[in-house]
């Protein structure tokens, strides 16, 4: 049976989600979710959005069969699903292309958008590069020096990093900051979010804009496999490639979707950014979800080796769906993403994300316990290049 | 006295209100008595008082430092309640975000601001939409949650915000943050004017970006009947954290600048003489 479509007319999923906004951006919040429903409903944009995906991002993505993890492990079959291969490095890229289009049709001339590790805004700045957007970008002075390369791969593209000082000076403070030059510039600024969180709509037109990872999968399962797989892994920080790849199974009961999040040096130790399974009810940034915060309210620091799993929050539909016990959270340290790191780089010759490394992890957890004829589907979400600087110091070696 | 009373009171004596903001804790709470005492001292109306929130999206940078500095040396909730009840003889508002109402518990929170003679609850991320938990915990308690007004709102969507507004209308000068502007921006008066249209007897309050006597002199002249500043009163603690006689002096001397200004209706807003000295 189909279950009701969520969000419902609030912006809500269950309890979660919703619009927890300064007055001044809720008709902006409202313009924005009528041009979302317009626009997105128009064949011409679908036309032009599918051309760019195809001619431009590198769609679709290959669902690959990683014989020799598989085979090495014992257990499962695990599949990746390849967004490691969407140009830019990420699936980062199907949503700012589907929200650049969409601040094009609504006349705006500038896109803003935060960024942690830098994958987002790089995202972000080749989206309007190639749509013809000013784009500035919030980044944690933080985050701009861990991640100074990706600094310069936006300055490349002619986007702005505007470093930012307040707070912790990393993601949650750029988002802070990103709402209030959206505040200030309302008018002619589109704020292209960069998951699936945030107020009403953006949980929303992020998920819709990626869930075409899931839809791929699903078919190219069915035509690998003839059947459905078992599991389907993900790791979370917002939750964009989760609800990206989760959303076509959310209604196959039968498929066990793990949101894999950042258990950073433990979950115990305090020092992690796993919203889902160690957070509790609040709001932030906008949203109703699970966050991470003292007993006053206040929003705790992250922790985590990878800088896009290194966030307080997570997507409302997160929250309700793990809430619903539909996606199971589990969590994956730091120590045990380097070895998936380097597992699957051996074995594969493919270096995932440290954040899609938590994904790979699980499954190396979990395969082995599985029957051979059982099917994983892994979201391999970005590619690891930008790592590499991360991992070899977290290896001890000095290049 | 509650915050309706404290309007009726100036509107007999021709004179706008002046609200005053300070952030609870910064520099420490026992600093903030002290502080509110020279605000009152100085002439303003009626006090806010700030509970710092780790993340406030709507506050520009000088309220942003000053939250962090009251944060670090240990403002809380029980803490600002505390510091609260000790602020007597005005009427008292809070400014919050919503998590931290929240995670009190909405019931709590406002017994808790009953308790202290807080008689006003300012949540600038809780919109219309989401307010209903709040309100009826508001009611229960006889405290006003009081709701905000932008220069973005349009028409329809101010109609629904003034039927469920109580105690007064907090007006948003400007689509921004908060924080000192040297100009009054040029979307209040007509803003003041649209609402004016529709609030009946609802008093009006203007906040963001007023920082000078001048600014007082506008929004009240426009027809508002309460000017909110923040950022300049912020900008003197910040500019004397190391010097408490100077801070309390300073911060007494600029609420009666800016009391004088709200005393005199009849000059009118659109003249733009320098009265006494401005911040810097």
């Amino acid at each position: 049976m189909k279950k009701k479509e969520l969000p419902d007319n609030r912006g809500k999923y269950g309890a979660y989600g919703g619009r927890f906004s300064p007055e001044v951006l809720m008709p902006a919040l409202v313009d924005l979710e009528a041009a979302f429903k317009k626009y997105s409903k128009e064949d011409v944009f679908q036309k032009e959005l599918a051309y760019y995906l195809r001619e431009f991002a590198g769609r679709p993505t290959p669902l690959y069969y990683a014989k020799n993890l598989s085979e090495k492990l014992g257990g499962a079959k695990i599949y990746l699903k390849r967004e490691d291969l969407v140009h830019g490095g990420a699936h980062k890229l199907n949503s700012t292309l589907g929200q650049a289009l969409l601040a094009k049709k609504m006349g705006k001339k500038r896109v803003i958008a935060e960024t942690g590790a830098g994958q987002h805004g790089v995202a972000t700045a080749i989206a309007a590069a190639t749509m013809g957007l000013k784009c500035e970008v919030y980044m944690g002075t933080e985050d701009t020096v861990r991640q100074k390369l990706n600094v310069f791969r936006m300055n490349l593209m002619d986007a702005r990093v505007i470093p930012v000082d307040s707070g912790s000076k990393t993601l949650k403070d750029a988002t802070n900051e990103a709402f209030r030059d959206w505040i200030a510039n309302i008018e002619d600024t589109y704020y292209l979010i960069g998951s699936v969180m945030g107020p009403h709509p953006y949980p929303m037109i992020v998920r819709e804009f990626q869930k075409i990872i899931g839809e791929e999968a699903k078919k190219q399962i069915l035509e690998k496999e003839g059947r459905l797989p078992d599991a389907v892994m993900a790791c979370v920080g917002g939750g964009s490639n989760a609800m990206g790849i989760f959303n076509a199974f959310k209604e196959d009961a039968n498929v066990e979707l793990f949101g894999v999040e950042a258990g950073g040096k433990g979950i115990d130790t305090g020092e992690h950014g796993a919203a889902l399974c160690a957070g509790t009810n609040g709001v932030l940034h906008g949203m109703y979800s699970k966050i991470l915060q003292d007993k006053y309210g206040q929003i705790k620091v992250s922790y985590s080796i990878s800088a896009g799993l290194d966030y307080p929050g997570v997507g409302p539909e997160l929250s309700y769906l793990a809430g619903e016990g539909r996606v199971k959270p589990t969590s994956i340290t730091d120590e045990e993403a380097l070895d998936a790191f380097k597992t699957l780089s051996r074995t594969e010759g493919i270096m995932p994300a440290l954040e899609s490394a938590h994904a790979v992890a699980q499954a190396i957890k979990t395969a082995p316990r599985m029957k051979k004829n059982q099917v994983i589907i892994v979201n391999l979400s970005g590619r690891g290049d930008k790592d590499v600087f991360t991992v070899a110091e977290a290896l001890g070696v000095k290049l | 006295m509650r915050l309706k009373e404290k309007f009726s009171e100036l509107k007999k004596k021709k004179e706008g209100a002046l609200i005053g903001f300070v952030t609870a804790g910064d520099p420490t709470a026992a600093d903030t008595i002290e502080i509110a005492q020279a605000m009152i001292r100085g002439g303003i109306d009626i006090l806010e008082l700030g509970l710092p929130f780790s993340d406030p999206v709507a506050d520009g940078p000088v309220i942003q430092k000053a939250g962090e500095r009251a944060l670090r040396a240990g403002m809380n909730p029980d803490i600002f309640f505390e510091t609260a009840g000790k602020i007597k003889g005005i009427p008292k508002a809070v400014l919050t975000y919503y998590n931290i109402v929240l995670q009190r518990g909405l019931d709590k929170f406002c017994a808790d601001c009953a308790k202290t003679q807080i008689d006003g609850l300012v949540i600038p991320d809780l919109p219309i939409e989401e307010c209903e938990p709040l309100r009826s915990a508001c009611k229960k308690h006889n405290v006003s949650l009081i709701l905000l007004a932008a220069p973005t709102t349009p028409d329809d969507r101010l109609e629904k915000i003034l039927e469920e507004a109580d105690g007064f209308l907090y007006v948003v000068s400007v689509a921004g943050v908060t924080g000192a502007r040297k100009d009054l921006s040029a979307q209040v008066k007509p803003l003041i004017k649209r609402i004016k249209k529709r609030s009946g007897d609802l008093p009006l309050a203007v906040g963001f970006g007023i920082s000078r006597p001048e600014h007082v002199k506008e929004v009240l002249a426009a027809g508002a009947e309460g000017a909110i500043v923040g950022s300049a009163f912020e900008k003197i603690i910040e500019e004397c954290l190391g010097d408490k006689k100077e801070m309390l002096h300073g911060l007494e001397n600029f609420a009666r600048e800016l009391k004088t200004a709200t005393t005199r209706r009849e000059i009118g807003g659109d003249t733009h003489q320098q009265e006494g000295k401005t911040l810097k």
